[in-house]
């Protein structure tokens, strides 16, 4: 299955190695969960659900290598564009709708989140933090966009339209309505960071729901 | 069970090589939907591979309109003669015969082999004609189940078909959802719209109001009604292709190189058609082109739930792969969405792929990279121990 996630094409998400995300929404998953992961990639977050936590579902994704990748990966997939929104799925159909590094790369953030927490009871999202000390400096000191582990592009071919940090986020939830239940930041070996997350933390990842009235 | 001969060693690589028909004869009547009986029936198929001891690796090819049981291979007579989806199915092909067991068949009223409206009813020692019985897609379910039966083949790996043949896939799953480990629905509605009647309509009309028609009963005339024939080929080809393939293949390019001011062939896309439409009815049997035009327009497994997908689907076990093509106008992507989200709504197993693929209805039959990509990683996914 390595031979297919190592094509050629540009990837949104980050190489596994960086995944320290991944072992976090792991955690949170209920055994047996059924879950909707878009943005899915090669499948590699919902066979370890599977794998690990007895979960299943569908994972979405738009590229043709990936769609072969996660068929190879035994996961379900759907091919779609996240843009158009989730209109193929019921309301709370889903335990968990899981965002892992996508939301970055999505140009309709408020209707896709508002579509999330529709279909999903809850929802997970993971998201490089753009307030990293690292990206600050590069930009701080070198002047240049940063590219980082997380953040792996060049301004002219980033998939990444929207950057944002940890603050603007919990920010964007509060107006929005949006629930924070629980928060995990970690640091660029995927170590949880209490201190300063914001500064400290290359990677954060939340589970949401819509909140109640 | 194998019916690939010595010769195939001889073929190009990965072709299942020389393959002979083979015949079975059902004596046991069978309850048709329209509630007409046929008392007995003969199947044509074909079988390439070999069945494992489990029993476990068998897969049943559905052909869609014009096609038949010739799934791969070529006739020991006519090298010419390629199998209609040759370019998926061989040793190594995307539908890999070195670990399938493949059966493709003949449906029923067909014109191929298979008992139909051209075959001889034993009741009365004349061509069935007119008299031969509507025919739909829980028929030839029901049909191909028997043939499994005598082939003993209790449960398929996968069925697989594109178009009318995906129709075939997705009824089995529903009619027999024990039977059925896998359906790859290719090019595929849930039911025609309107306006797919409303085209099969105008082929029905362009046989039956042609002179040699005779009401369905041609035969005794020695006559066969080809101009209607004609009309309907030529009119279903231009649902097959997309506007861009044809302007891609034809633009407006003229036979001769200058407009002539008659009715004569002018443009390619004439000569096209006409030759299409020519060839095509020396072939085939405008009854059964009749009755599949009939069976497509029938097809509507949600109409028995209220017209909702999913509680019929609701039934079935299989774990799905389901694609479609950009270009498909006929069946468009969004016909395969509502199979999707009927599937999904019930949590079953279901990929899809939404091929990007300039030909229209007929990529189905293309041999598109992405497209057999998908189809391979999904068969590979398969167990077959």
């Amino acid at each position: 299955m390595s031979a297919e996630s190592a094509n050629g094409t540009m990837t949104v998400r980050p190489g596994r190695a960086a995944r320290h995300d991944f072992a976090a929404i792991a955690r949170w998953i209920r055994s047996g969960a059924h879950v909707l992961d878009l943005g899915c990639g090669d499948g590699t977050l919902l066979r370890t659900l599977r794998e690990t936590r007895a979960a299943n579902g569908y994972g979405i994704e738009i590229d043709d290598a990936k769609i072969v990748a996660s068929v190879r990966n035994r996961v379900n997939v759907i091919q779609s564009n996240l843009e158009s929104g989730l209109s193929g799925f019921e309301s709370h159909s889903f335990d968990y709708v899981i965002l892992s590094q996508t939301l970055q790369a999505v140009r309709h953030t408020e209707d896709l989140l508002r579509e999330m927490l529709r279909v999903g009871r809850e929802g997970i999202v993971s998201f490089p933090n753009f307030g990293y000390w690292r990206l600050r400096t590069q930009i701080l000191l070198g002047g240049r966009m940063p590219v980082s582990k997380n953040l792996p592009y060049e301004w002219y071919n980033t998939p990444n339209v929207h950057l944002f940090t940890i603050a603007d986020f919990e920010s964007f939830c509060v107006a929005h309505g949006i629930r924070i239940l629980e928060r995990i930041v970690m640091n660029e070996r995927g170590e949880r960071i209490g201190f300063l997350p914001n500064l400290l933390g290359a990677v954060a990842v939340y589970r949401l729901d819509a909140g109640r009235a | 069970m194998n019916s690939t001969t010595p010769a195939a060693a001889l073929a190009a690589p990965g072709s299942v090589g020389v393959v002979t028909a083979k015949r079975v004869d059902f004596q046991r009547p069978l309850p048709l939907r329209s509630g007409a009986v046929i008392d007995r029936y003969e199947l044509a198929y074909e079988s390439y591979g070999t069945l494992n001891a489990a029993r476990s690796n068998a897969v049943l090819v559905c052909h869609a309109l014009n096609a038949s049981h010739h799934v791969a291979g070529t006739y020991a007579e006519d090298p010419r003669s390629v199998g209609w989806w040759d370019n998926l199915v061989g040793p190594g092909k995307p539908l890999g015969t070195d670990r399938f067991f493949v059966v493709g068949v003949n449906n029923l009223g067909g014109c191929h082999g298979s008992t139909g409206p051209a075959s001889i009813n034993p009741a009365t020692g004349r061509h069935w004609g007119a008299q031969f019985p509507l025919v739909t897609v829980e028929d030839w379910v029901e049909a191909q189940a028997r043939l499994a039966d005598e082939l003993g083949i209790e449960r398929f790996a996968a069925v697989i078909g594109g178009s009318l043949g995906a129709m075939q896939a997705l009824q089995w799953t529903i009619s027999h959802p024990e039977r059925v480990r896998h359906a790859l629905v290719i090019a595929a509605a849930p039911k025609l719209s309107a306006q797919n009647i409303a085209f099969n309509e105008v082929a029905r009309q362009a046989i039956t109001t042609d002179p040699d028609f005779h009401g369905g009963d041609y035969y005794a005339h020695a006559v066969v009604p080809r101009r209607g024939l004609r009309l309907a080929r030529m009119l279903g080809h231009i649902t097959y292709l997309s506007d861009d393939a044809m302007a891609e293949k034809f633009g407006r390019a003229l036979r001769t190189g200058s407009i002539k001011f008659n009715f004569d062939v002018e443009f390619e896309i004439e000569s096209y058609l006409r030759y299409q439409g020519d060839k095509f009815s020396e072939y085939f049997d405008a009854n059964t082109y009749l009755r599949i035009t009939k069976a497509l327009d029938y097809f509507d497994p949600a109409a028995e739930c209220g017209g909702d997908l999913a509680k019929a689907m609701a039934r079935a076990k299989a774990g799905f792969l389901v694609v479609s093509f950009t270009s498909d106008w006929r069946f468009s992507p969004a016909r395969s969405r509502e199979i999707v989200k009927a599937l999904v709504d019930n949590r079953l197993d279901v990929s899809y792929a939404e091929i990007d693929a300039p030909h229209g209805h007929d990529a189905f039959l293309m041999d598109d990279e992405r497209y057999h990509g998908v189809v391979r990683a999904y068969l590979d996914g398969i167990d077959v121990r």
